[in-house]
């Protein structure tokens, strides 16, 4: 069920795991580099960013510092799926964190929020968290097998942005979450010269802040 | 290259980390009343902040030009996101959009 909630959304992702293949050799890592920093790392955004840094030559732990700051969003999404998964055994929250991304996070936090009771709603997580997965892994080894192949006109990276779009605006349901997510998105822009994409973490404050505050009785 | 493995090592563990924080500690740490009515915004909020930017900025300055062709095809995806709440057709109109107005402009 989860795997066919996230289908669509693979659509988005595909392209954009064959541009970090793409980005990623031509940056020198080696095709096994490359394909494992999905695995390891599992994180696009910060994928993108290492393979920039690495081009560049940064120090080891510039790099490191960058790619954990950027990730440090998905510290919202450990605390938001917490509630839900408190009656796991320690392996099903360890897989589940693994799992736990931008794309199937969006996915799945949707169906653990209905309210309808339900003990195996956790599964829905783990089908989304591994349909991703396996569109990550594999439209990587797309991207490095195609290598130039892939040509940068067609604008491919714009999915990721229509990814977004797609998980979050029927995720607007009331006034409270559309001023959430509009003072999200200026806050973005307005910070957007912040380091390590520190302007995520602003906009999610900022937006947060003000679904409170615009959510009281 | 030979650091590549460390850094690999450490931001795949902090990521991991990080990902893993709170599910593990709500055993012994609830989150105050403010914080748990807080987290239904955390989607909306997060998903936003990183799709704006990418259709606002055109090399990290606001164009609200109509030759940004990515804030074109963005409001396109944005519009049919909320009539059809469909992902599938958000992606493939938006692309489609995007190609179409690349083509046409």
């Amino acid at each position: 069920m989860g795997v066919r909630g996230e289908l669509p959304i693979l659509l988005g992702v595909t392209p954009f795991g064959m541009i970090y293949g793409v980005l990623a050799l031509s940056a020198g890592l080696t095709p096994l580099q490359s394909q494992l920093m999905s695995s390891i790392v599992f994180a696009g955004s910060s994928q993108f960013m290492l393979v920039q840094l690495i081009n560049l030559g940064t120090p080891a732990l510039i790099m490191i510092a960058t790619g954990f700051v950027i990730n440090l969003r998905h510290a919202l999404y450990s605390l938001s799926v917490a509630p839900y998964l408190q009656h796991l055994s320690p392996l099903w929250k360890v897989l589940l964190s693994y799992l736990l991304t931008d794309e199937a996070y969006a996915v799945g936090i949707m169906r653990l929020q209905h309210p309808e009771e339900g003990e195996y709603k956790h599964w829905y997580l783990l089908g989304a968290g591994i349909a991703l997965w396996s569109c990550w892994q594999l439209s990587t080894a797309a991207g490095i097998f195609l290598g130039a192949q892939v040509p940068p006109g067609w604008g491919l990276d714009f999915t990721l942005a229509l990814t977004f779009i797609a998980l979050a605006v029927p995720a607007i349901n009331d006034t409270p979450a559309l001023l959430a997510a509009l003072v999200a998105g200026i806050t973005s822009i307005l910070t957007r010269d912040l380091p390590y994409k520190l302007n995520l973490i602003a906009a999610a404050v900022a937006g947060i802040t003000i679904g409170l505050w615009s959510d009281k009785e | 290259m030979n650091s590549f493995w460390f850094i690999m090592a450490a931001v795949g563990l902090l990521t991991f980390l990080t990902r893993l924080s709170f599910i593990l500690l709500q055993d012994r740490w609830q989150p105050p009343a403010l914080v748990t009515r807080g987290l239904r915004f955390v989607p909306v909020a997060v998903l936003t902040a990183i799709f704006i930017p990418e259709i606002l900025l055109v090399e990290n300055q606001i164009s609200f030009s109509l030759s940004n062709l990515r804030l074109l095809a963005g409001i396109i995806a944005i519009l049919v996101a909320y009539k059809t709440k469909s992902a599938l057709w958000t992606i493939a109109v938006g692309m489609g959009a995007f190609w179409l107005l690349t083509w046409l402009l």
